[in-house]
């Protein structure tokens, strides 16, 4: 069984990938793009993260642009987790495949920001741990849970075509 | 119960007879695309640890669009990276400053009704305007693509997009898809593919209809799609490729929703800053003072948005304090604005013309926005930041809005300069 426990940073609906990774930082490496991560919505908010904190996200986190560097950064960050609403699609895929569990919670809206949740990724059961409330995110089918499971769609790839030579 | 149009080309692509939505299942792709941004600097490192080659040279496309002209020297190395990897690897379909990726798949038919397209990117959804089943993807996503020529996807479910009767004059795709995201809001077709219809998506031209399935990207839509006919049909045989119309969803496909819009009731519209699904009729965006107005992107910046934008500036004058950029999506589409007059009415009028590319659209080109700029664009988001600094504002609009403002020097309805009735 896989935990996760970690503080709430809380962050609203339609959070864009303009906004988590601005485009003027594209060009740098990651450990670079983390420190500015979240700037374009909440300024400083990579020296404000713990290591293994969570983000929690309302309806349509990650909307806009492909770039995968943004789940990246936010790992990158410290951040151990993404409890959204729901996800935008490219957004959802590039957190499988950079092997960042989403967990998409329809009730995320009623987590509050300073919490400590507790997730076991196995189950998608995602508990507040002062009030004992609990959240089931939506489970993954098996074909991306292989892929997670590997660690990401890198590695799986590694597994695969690594078993057919 | 027979299949939507996506459902059978995904069906096809997964070598199912049937899928329905929600399944899972990996397909074979027909034709990828990658661009500077988001292709070789980020997955040919990993590719190489792979240690296996590309799956395809010949159905891989790639074009450098967002670095180009290369502003300083770390986007000069990302475009060395793009062009070591074309020639590592022998890619014949390698499109550097010559046009933006979305615009140069669908004018360059690279892809074809029925085909499974993948781009790494969100807007690659435009080439579905050409009845392929268009997605965007992430980098790894992209390095798995290029690596084995297999994608895993989930069948989303078709939301029908009906607009009737057709639009009035003044008034463009553009306003009809943003007054379209504005009424179901930026996540109103979450996970879904939009299939387009009606007399009015019948009365445009294959450009027009492209800036439904880009923006599709805009209300987190997976794809968008516009069956292939007899419009879609002369397009291609003029650029040598010839197919019968469709494929077609079935009569009795399952569509989880119809979306009906009367094309007729449609006005000029703005998104306010910020946020692309804050929509009002440009009319009433009251005391929007600008300095800048951008023609420019995948969205905005074919040859017929530029020629929209000259018939509102002929004979007319950019106003003072408002720097007008034009950045055409291709070479071809300059080509034909300078053959045709197009873009020496926009120069007469005051417009800066910058490189073919992306250019300030996502911030990182020519031509970005410092703090306290307003600015119109014919661009597709307006995420606080996106152009430039976050302290600039960013209003969008067709290319008759953006023009008209450029002349006010606010944000106004076009018609007033159009002389049609508002
Ligand atoms: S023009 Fe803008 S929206 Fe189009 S591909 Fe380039 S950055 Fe993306």
């Amino acid at each position: 069984m896989t935990t996760i426990e970690g503080k709430v940073w809380k962050f609203g609906d339609n959070v864009d990938t303009d906004v988590i990774v601005p485009g003027k930082y594209l060009i740098g490496d990651i450990e670079e793009i983390a420190e500015h991560v979240m700037e374009g919505i909440r300024p400083g908010f990579a020296d404000l993260v713990q290591p293994g904190d969570v983000l929690v996200g309302g309806k349509n986190f990650g909307t806009g642009s492909s770039r995968e560097v943004a789940p990246r950064a936010i790992q990158a960050a410290g951040i151990s987790a993404i409890v959204a609403e729901s996800f935008a699609r490219i957004f959802f895929r590039n957190c499988i495949n950079v092997g960042f569990v989403p967990l998409e919670c329809s009730t995320a809206g009623a987590i509050e920001e300073g919490q400590h949740l507790h997730i076991d990724t196995d189950t998608g059961v995602v508990t507040v741990s002062e009030t004992g409330v609990t959240h089931q995110a939506l489970r993954l089918p098996t074909e991306i849970g292989e892929i997670l499971e590997a660690g990401g769609l890198e590695p799986f790839l590694k597994q695969r075509i690594g078993g057919r030579t | 119960m027979g299949m939507t149009l996506a459902e059978k080309i995904i069906a096809r692509a997964g070598g199912r007879d049937e899928v329905r939505p929600d399944d899972v299942l990996w397909v074979e792709v027909d034709v990828a695309m990658t661009h500077d941004s988001s292709g070789p600097r980020r997955f040919w490192p990993a590719l190489k640890e792979l240690g296996v080659g590309i799956w395809d040279p010949d159905k891989l496309v790639i074009v450098a669009d967002h670095y180009v002209p290369a502003a300083d020297v770390g986007s000069a190395r990302i475009l060395q990276t793009t062009r070591e990897f074309v020639e590592e690897y022998g890619i014949s379909r390698f499109h550097e400053a010559e046009g933006i990726s979305h615009t140069l798949m669908v004018e360059k038919a690279y892809v074809r009704p029925g085909m499974m397209y993948v781009g790494g990117d969100s807007h690659s959804l435009t080439a579905g305007v050409l009845g392929c089943f268009a997605i965007g993807v992430g980098s790894t996503d992209m390095l798995g693509i290029v690596a084995t020529g297999r994608t895993w996807l989930r069948v989303p479910r078709t939301i029908r997009v009906q607009i009737d009767h057709e639009l009035s004059a003044g008034v463009t795709a553009k306003d009809l898809i943003l007054s379209i995201i504005g009424d179901q809001g930026m996540d109103g077709g979450l996970y879904r593919v939009l299939e387009f219809g009606g007399e009015a998506i019948s009365g445009m031209d294959i450009e027009e209809r492209s800036v439904l399935t880009n923006m599709c990207a805009e209300i987190g839509a997976k794809s968008g799609i516009v069956p292939a006919d007899s419009t879609t049909v002369s397009y291609l045989a003029e650029r040598g490729v010839d197919v019968p119309e469709g494929p077609f969803s079935d009569d009795d496909a399952g569509f989880e929703a119809t979306w009906s819009y009367d094309a007729a009731a449609v006005v000029p519209v703005v998104a306010r800053p910020h946020k692309h699904d804050d929509v009002i009729p440009a009319a009433a965006a009251g005391e929007a003072w600008l300095t800048r107005a951008y023609i420019g992107a995948c969205t905005g910046a074919k040859y017929r948005d530029l020629a929209m934008a000259a018939e509102v500036l002929a004979g007319r004058k950019v106003a003072s304090g408002v720097l007008l950029q034009v950045a055409p999506a291709s070479r071809a589409a300059l080509r034909q604005a300078m053959e045709n007059g197009v873009a020496q009415t926009l120069m007469d009028a005051g417009a800066h013309i910058l490189s073919t590319g992306c250019g300030a659209c996502p911030g990182i080109g020519t031509g970005v926005l410092g703090p306290g700029e307003v600015c119109i664009s014919t661009t597709s988001r307006n995420a606080r930041g996106r152009m430039g600094s976050p302290d600039s504002e960013v209003w969008l609009g067709s290319p008759y809005s953006v023009a008209a403002a450029a002349v006010a020097g606010r944000v106004i309805d076009p018609r007033e300069l159009l002389a049609v009735p508002a």
